[in-house]
């Protein structure tokens, strides 16, 4: 039996390990060791929520705490990353893009581009997404469609702890800029882990649950949900497949096609809000390539179009659950039945 | 006797099957050893066997059914039972029963690591007394590549499955990647568990690691156990040796697993997820690389040491199907020579129950 560790664990151990091996990995962010320059405590943070716990003291001169200005040490960040180092840069919520876009979306991901590929910029941003933890609108938010709508951009969402290690290892050594994005609702989530390095290539999508029905195809924290759902729906005879992106971009095609074609029935699930989404460019996708192999329409699961509400009852409404996967695969399944 | 037929638990990981298909219906006689059940796992699916002869009396587990490891899949009775009797036994069993995930994964045996001769070992230890019987796994394999025999052949000895270096959870460092680094991993690791005298038993890469233990330390093995074995002729499928070195996604690897079996439908989306997990692990890809060039080169097996077979009792198994390494190089040598028609390379996994009647037949004599 392979070694369980948490989520957290499996990016904690992923930042040591990686900055054991190459001196020019670098952590930044606000809070990241938490107390650095005061007389005080030291450490006292290890981010937000303790991710990078454990990591100063081993680095001291390469986890820096940043002042409350995303502007500056995104800026930074990617500076440096054209400079020859591999900073992993924590923008904690992701909900603070808005306060470091340019660096971002003009800087970071086109420089490749626009130097012609004289340059790389081997940056990864770490950020929290995700609702549930009752931290209200803006603190909540998946903003994933966003962030893939960019061109230059690799967005990462792992699901499991053993997917977060080795994709954070490969965004390390990725040469271009990567979005990591880490739902909180699965910091807890306990999964083998193996001890070495290893690397979970992007753009290859796992197939977490296979089945002959319906596919569902999701990411992060929804991948779990979705199984919950598949599991209610075999106890009713009807056998889903699980498709996990692992990455919205790059974004595995084919095996969305592949099972599509076998199931002919497709139901993306997607934290997001609805418009401009992973879910309706999964849905484009499909209905273009793989019109003949549909049996029934697409269906959808998303959150609604309207911000994180704080009210408990409000955001767990919000966000899908397995009653609204079941209800959207019984309403396509149905229609098989009945032909 | 009322006999209950649970979900056993196959290898390390197992917590959960799915019923596929009963392959005997109720008041049907079976025969210790035989088939009941088809039974599906995330990992393989394999025959649940009968451990006792008698009649199916119940079965209480519908097809496509998923039950946790230890269920009540059906009962069994040898000689006679009232239907009152057995409602009264299946009671008892389901009171008792308690299952969950954790708990299954928890429960039974676990592997142990040891640091011998420089290297980091895993190995499963399972059974007690007789004579200790070691499994050497292949080419890219694990300890699990013996997880339906490991347990039956346990039953009568101690069995040892270990992961041989570069493999599995072992160290992934190898040094030279020749057959004499691994036989002396396997001699190393006799040594720390103080075992003097065995059965070796070895699988493809594995028997060749097993013949060469034979060789540098003939007194230590009691007999012999080839199956489907390199070393003991020249051919091999060279394309599936750098196919499967090469893969490095699902795509590229499938195509080189289904040639290891007869029945393709066994290479499961999980069976190459896990296999990529292994090979993605940092070394794996060098060490199989270094083994590949020294013990393969080119598709032609460079060690031959068909001639250490015959100086201790031997049983060679082997698939007349065999698609890596053919079954052909059974041929003349100085053992129990046993062909399973149909079988492909992965006969101890695939026709699990008769490798197993065949070894503990042949470890009973020797």
């Amino acid at each position: 039996m392979a070694r369980k560790i948490s989520y957290q664990q499996a990016i904690n151990e992923a930042l040591a390990q990686e900055m054991r091996r190459d001196q020019s990995v670098f952590i930044i962010g606000q809070d990241v060791s938490g107390g650095t320059g005061s007389p005080g405590e030291q450490d006292a943070w290890g981010g937000v929520l303790g991710v990078t716990k454990g990591l100063y003291p081993e680095f001291p001169e390469r986890v820096l705490d940043a002042p409350l200005s995303e502007v500056g040490y995104v800026g930074m960040a990617v500076g440096a990353a054209t400079r020859g180092m591999r900073p992993v840069c924590e923008l904690m919520f992701v909900d603070f893009i808005g306060c470091c876009l340019d660096q971002l979306l003009n800087q970071a991901a086109k420089f490749r581009y626009m130097f012609g590929g004289k340059t790389t910029t081997p940056l990864v941003i770490r950020a929290m997404y995700g609702a549930g933890l009752r931290a209200a609108a803006q603190h909540s938010q998946m903003l994933t469609s966003m962030w893939t709508h960019i061109p230059g951009l690799k967005v990462v969402c792992p699901a499991t702890p053993y997917d977060a290690k080795g994709m954070l290892i490969q965004a390390i050594r990725d040469n271009d800029p990567v979005i990591f994005l880490e739902h909180k609702m699965l910091y807890s989530l306990q999964g083998e882990v193996p001890e070495e390095l290893y690397t979970v290539p992007f753009g290859e999508a796992n197939f977490v649950r296979e089945g002959r029905d319906v596919t569902l195809v999701t990411y992060g924290r929804m991948v779990h949900i979705a199984l919950e759902a598949a599991a209610n729906l075999a106890r009713q005879g009807i056998d889903c497949e699980v498709l996990d992106l692992r990455t919205t971009s790059p974004l595995d095609e084919d095996s969305i096609l592949e099972s599509v074609e076998k199931t002919g029935r497709l139901v993306v699930i997607d934290e997001s809000n609805p418009r401009c989404s992973i879910a309706t460019d999964i849905s484009a996708l499909v209905a273009q390539r793989a019109f003949a192999a549909l049996r029934a329409p697409i269906e959808m699961v998303t959150a609604p179009h309207t911000p994180v509400p704080f009210s408990d009852a409000l955001e767990d409404l919000y966000i899908p659950d397995a009653a609204k996967i079941e209800a959207a695969v019984l309403k396509i399944a149905d229609k098989r039945n009945a032909a | 006797m009322i006999h209950t037929l649970t979900m056993p638990k196959w290898g390390l990981s197992m917590t959960e099957g799915r019923i596929d298909i009963w392959l005997k219906q109720p008041g049907d006689r079976v025969e210790k050893g035989e088939a009941v059940l088809d039974v599906e796992t995330d990992k393989i699916s394999s025959s649940v066997e009968a451990p006792f002869s008698g009649v199916l009396r119940r079965v209480l587990a519908l097809s496509d059914e998923t039950l946790p490891v230890g269920a009540l899949l059906g009962v069994v009775v040898e000689g006679e039972a009232s239907d009152a009797e057995i409602d009264a036994v299946i009671e008892g069993f389901q009171a008792g029963f308690v299952s969950n995930a954790a708990e299954a994964e928890t429960a039974g045996p676990s592997a142990q690591k040891v640091e011998v001769g420089g290297r980091l070992l895993r190995y499963l230890d399972l059974g007690e007394g007789g004579t200790p019987l070691v499994l050497v796994h292949g080419f890219g394999g694990d300890l699990n590549n013996w997880l339906f025999n490991q347990p039956a052949l346990a039953a009568e000895r101690r069995v040892i499955a270990l992961d041989l270096p570069g493999h599995g959870e072992s160290g992934k460092t190898l040094r030279s990647g020749e057959a004499a680094e691994l036989s002396e991993a396997v001699l190393d690791l006799l040594d720390h568990l103080q075992l003097d005298r065995v059965h070796l038993a070895g699988h493809s890469m594995g028997g060749l690691v097993a013949l060469t233990v034979a060789q540098q330390a003939p007194a230590r093995v009691v007999s012999l156990t080839l199956i489907a074995s390199a070393g003991l002729g020249a051919d091999i499928n060279g394309d599936y040796l750098q196919g499967f070195a090469d893969a490095n996604n699902r795509n590229a690897l499938k195509p080189q697993l289904v040639q290891l079996f007869s029945d393709p439908a066994l290479v499961t989306r999980q069976m190459l997820e896990d296999m990529l997990k292994f090979k993605r692990l940092e070394g794996v890809d060098q060490a199989l690389r270094q083994l590949n060039g020294a013990l393969f080169d080119g598709g032609r097996q460079k060690v031959d040491v068909r001639h250490v077979v015959g100086r201790q009792p031997s049983l060679v198994i082997w698939g007349s199907d065999d698609a890596i390494i053919p079954a052909n190089h059974a041929q003349g040598l100085e053992a129990q020579v046993e062909i399973l028609p149909g079988q492909g390379h992965m006969v101890q996994l695939e026709a699990a129950e008769q490798v197993n009647q065949l070894m503990l037949a042949f470890l009973k004599r020797h």
